[in-house]
């Protein structure tokens, strides 16, 4: 029986297409897994010498982060951590494509876009300490703090970009006024309310958003499959506003994509979603454990496609960096990983009392004995140790 | 100029009598006058003015970027307020009917209450979540419930109730000035129900207080929102009888401002809890574990409490069966009396 007898129109395959593991003929790239620089009719970007190394220095620097970051946890020094292992060029192409005037809602595992917006890494290591839930002003930096709860911040996001439209910093022309969120996610997270509800707000208000998905294949042990049957993207379309799929350890590609979408979401044209098609090469976090759910040979397969040894690859065949460029970006990297080890190991506890204070704009009376009455219990401890 | 029937604005007094509905129209029209950071965001509360008229008319005078007729998402309409109010609004969102906040639940418990602590007080989040609550109006299922306690449970928000006109007025105003987010609850019974002296020229109450709004000796009535009328009504039938019954209208669920409390029961030496919520870890537990607390010598008898039974709310058939009326009232103060 074919699709024109049910009346339910065409089978998906028909529409979408067969299932491609390696993101298929509409993934947009402009650096082969090899390192071949490839040309895109309407995403391809000329990059400076500079600009290329630039990129390469922060997708190694990200990369040590991550690595200190997940050695930390093992030697106890902080309670969990989550990797960004594999996706270094979609979170490092993504963040430098913004402009300052630009705000990022992360999830928990945006380091790398952390890292463009300068914030110091060593303040991404206190919530995963357990010293804090995110030490950073958003304002300071046009970054939200991390949201643990699976997508809910794409609301919020959504609900800032609404904000900018109402603050006349939407499709004026002025290229330093004009203003866009980044909003990111996961291909778990494609499958919450929330992030539907924000495509729909986000769509019916045309608001200045773009919704960037890394999509690393795993939800902890759920595949893609489990998330959706059609290729992210493609989703878009049916909340009425386009979708890509960029190849997520492309950073030349990834950035030129959203610097698109943003230039498209300031200019007043609305939402967008990009599918950045990458891999978690590490676990979901460190108190996971792949390989009860998934082989081997994928996570090979994927080792493959690495994002930073394919600009490796650019820059040395072309002469864009020299050995001393390398050399000097591994002593770098060591500085950063000493640093880390260091700042992390002398964060100072956080008080007992202190938390008290930060529920409310003021303190009510009630919670304020509640507090006098912890530091008198605690002050019958004085001395006793 | 506004249009508000028999409003005078000329002098420096406005007296007129209004419904709860219309003092609350007129208080959110006040709040956006006063500071254009202030956004209306609901489902119909645009050209419709919502399922109960509370923004009518608003929506023509400020415009659509600022009463935001909403998609059908109660999570996306909390969850985008969130980010209005990240970049500076202070959005008011209209929760259409009680048994709709739900999925709304997680912004408000996971994001709404708990942004300002997250990050150490660098968020603001002045944000008021306006829940028409409670029943009497022969609805069907979702449109009668009391969801107070389950938010005065979760520390970073605050919880108020109104229960009349001129506090619908006020209220309104103050919460929406207020920094912290405020779930404002409404008793959609008395909307339309009665009309009560207006004076906008009056000095109000701060929002977080509770009021004695009858005194008496013999036994305290503690009430919110709808069963303040149902108090009173009992105070009144009470008094025919020779007991001398206070009322307080605790207006303000989380914080508690238990003060006014304490001195009463210290008085009486009786307290009864009505509410119409179930009686099981409702508001009521609570003030009787405080009652108990702090009044526990000068107490002649249990704290008792008067609700909603622990079922879910019935068919609206059985709802003033189901609901605290002025003879379990009643019933309950004679037996606090009796003990």
């Amino acid at each position: 029986m074919t699709h024109q007898d049910t009346g339910f129109g065409p089978d998906l395959v028909e529409v979408f297409g067969p299932k491609h593991e390696d993101g298929g003929p509409e993934l947009i790239q402009l650096l082969t897994p090899e390192g071949e620089r490839v040309h895109h009719p309407e995403f391809d970007i000329d990059f400076s010498a500079e600009e290329l190394r630039g990129l390469y220095r922060d997708m190694v620097l990200v990369r040590r982060i991550d690595v200190e970051a997940t050695a930390l946890q093992r030697h106890g020094e902080l309670g969990i951590w989550a990797q960004l292992l594999g996706q270094e060029a979609a979170q490092i192409g993504a963040g430098r494509a913004l402009r300052k005037q630009d705000f990022v809602f992360p999830t928990y595992r945006e380091h790398g876009v952390a890292w463009c917006q300068g914030l110091d890494p060593l303040k991404l290591l206190g919530l995963f300490r357990g010293v804090d839930h995110g030490d950073w002003d958003p304002a300071d930096y046009n970054f939200n703090l991390y949201t643990i709860v699976i997508g809910a911040q794409t609301l919020h996001a959504t609900g800032y970009a609404m904000g900018m439209q109402r603050d006349g910093v939407v499709g004026t022309g002025d290229p330093e006024r004009d203003a866009a969120v980044l909003a990111h996610f996961g291909d778990g997270a494609s499958s919450q309310g929330d992030v539907n509800e924000s495509f729909i707000f986000a769509a019916s208000y045309n608001a200045p958003v773009v919704f960037f998905c890394q999509n690393n294949q795993w939800a902890i042990s759920e595949p893609i499959e489990r998330q959706s049957r059609i290729p992210l993207y493609q989703r878009a379309l049916g909340f009425g506003f386009p979708g890509v799929r960029v190849d997520g350890n492309d950073v030349l590609a990834t950035y030129a994509v959203t610097k698109a979408a943003l230039q498209r979401a300031r200019d007043g044209q609305g939402p967008s979603l990009i599918e950045a098609f990458t891999y978690r090469m590490g676990a979901h976090t460190t108190t996971d454990d792949p390989t009860r759910y998934r082989l081997s040979d994928d996570v090979e397969r994927w080792k493959l496609k690495d994002p930073i040894a394919r600009l490796a690859v650019y820059l040395r065949r072309n002469a864009l960096a020299d050995e001393a460029f390398f050399a000097d970006l591994e002593a770098e990297a060591d500085t950063l990983g000493h640093t880390l080890r260091e700042g992390c190991k002398s964060m100072p506890d956080p008080k007992p009392l202190d938390i008290f204070d930060r529920v409310y704009s003021e303190i009510p009376p009630e919670l304020a004995a509640q507090r006098d009455g912890f530091a008198d219990y605690l002050a019958t401890f004085e001395g006793a140790h | 100029m506004v249009s508000t029937g028999s409003t005078s604005n000329q002098g420096s007094t406005t007296h007129q009598k209004v419904t709860l509905a219309k003092g609350l129209n007129m208080g959110l029209r006040k709040a956006m006058e006063a500071d254009d950071k202030v956004l209306l965001m609901g489902e119909d509360v645009g050209k419709l003015g919502g399922v109960f008229r509370i923004t009518d008319g608003l929506q023509k005078d400020f415009g659509e970027d600022r009463v935001i007729d909403s998609p059908l998402a109660e999570s996306g309409i909390v969850g985008t307020a969130v980010g209005m109010a990240m970049r500076g609004y202070r959005p008011v969102v209209e929760i259409q009917f009680d048994g709709f906040v739900y999925p709304a639940y997680d912004q408000i418990v996971c994001q709404v209450a708990k942004l300002h602590f997250r990050s150490q007080g660098r968020i603001k989040m002045p944000m008021v979540i306006r829940i028409p609550f409670g029943g009497g109006i022969g609805a069907v299922e979702h449109h009668s419930e009391s969801p107070e306690a389950q938010f005065a449970h979760t520390p970073g928000l605050k919880v108020v109730a109104c229960s009349n006109p001129a506090d619908g007025y006020w209220m309104i105003q103050q919460a929406i000035a207020h920094d912290d987010p405020v779930i404002f609850l409404e008793p959609k019974r008395q909307y339309h129900a009665d009309k009560a002296e207006l004076d906008e020229s009056a000095e109000p109450a701060p929002l977080f207080t509770s009021r004695v709004v009858r005194s008496g000796s013999d036994a305290t009535l503690l009430a919110y929102g709808p069963t303040v009328k149902t108090a009173m009504k009992a105070a009144e039938a009470a008094a025919g009888e020779g007991t001398s019954l206070e009322v307080i209208d605790l207006r303000t669920l989380s914080p508690l401002d238990m003060g006014p409390v304490y001195d009463s029961v210290r008085r009486t030496g009786r307290a009864v809890v009505v509410h119409e919520a179930h009686v099981n870890l409702g508001m009521g537990a609570e003030l009787a574990a405080r009652i108990t607390e702090e009044c526990f010598y000068s107490l002649e008898a249990p704290v008792l409490r008067v609700g909603g039974f622990d079922t879910p709310y019935p068919a609206s058939r059985l709802e003033e069966e189901w609901l605290p009326d002025l003879d379990r009232v009643l019933d309950a103060v004679d037996r606090s009396l009796e003990m």
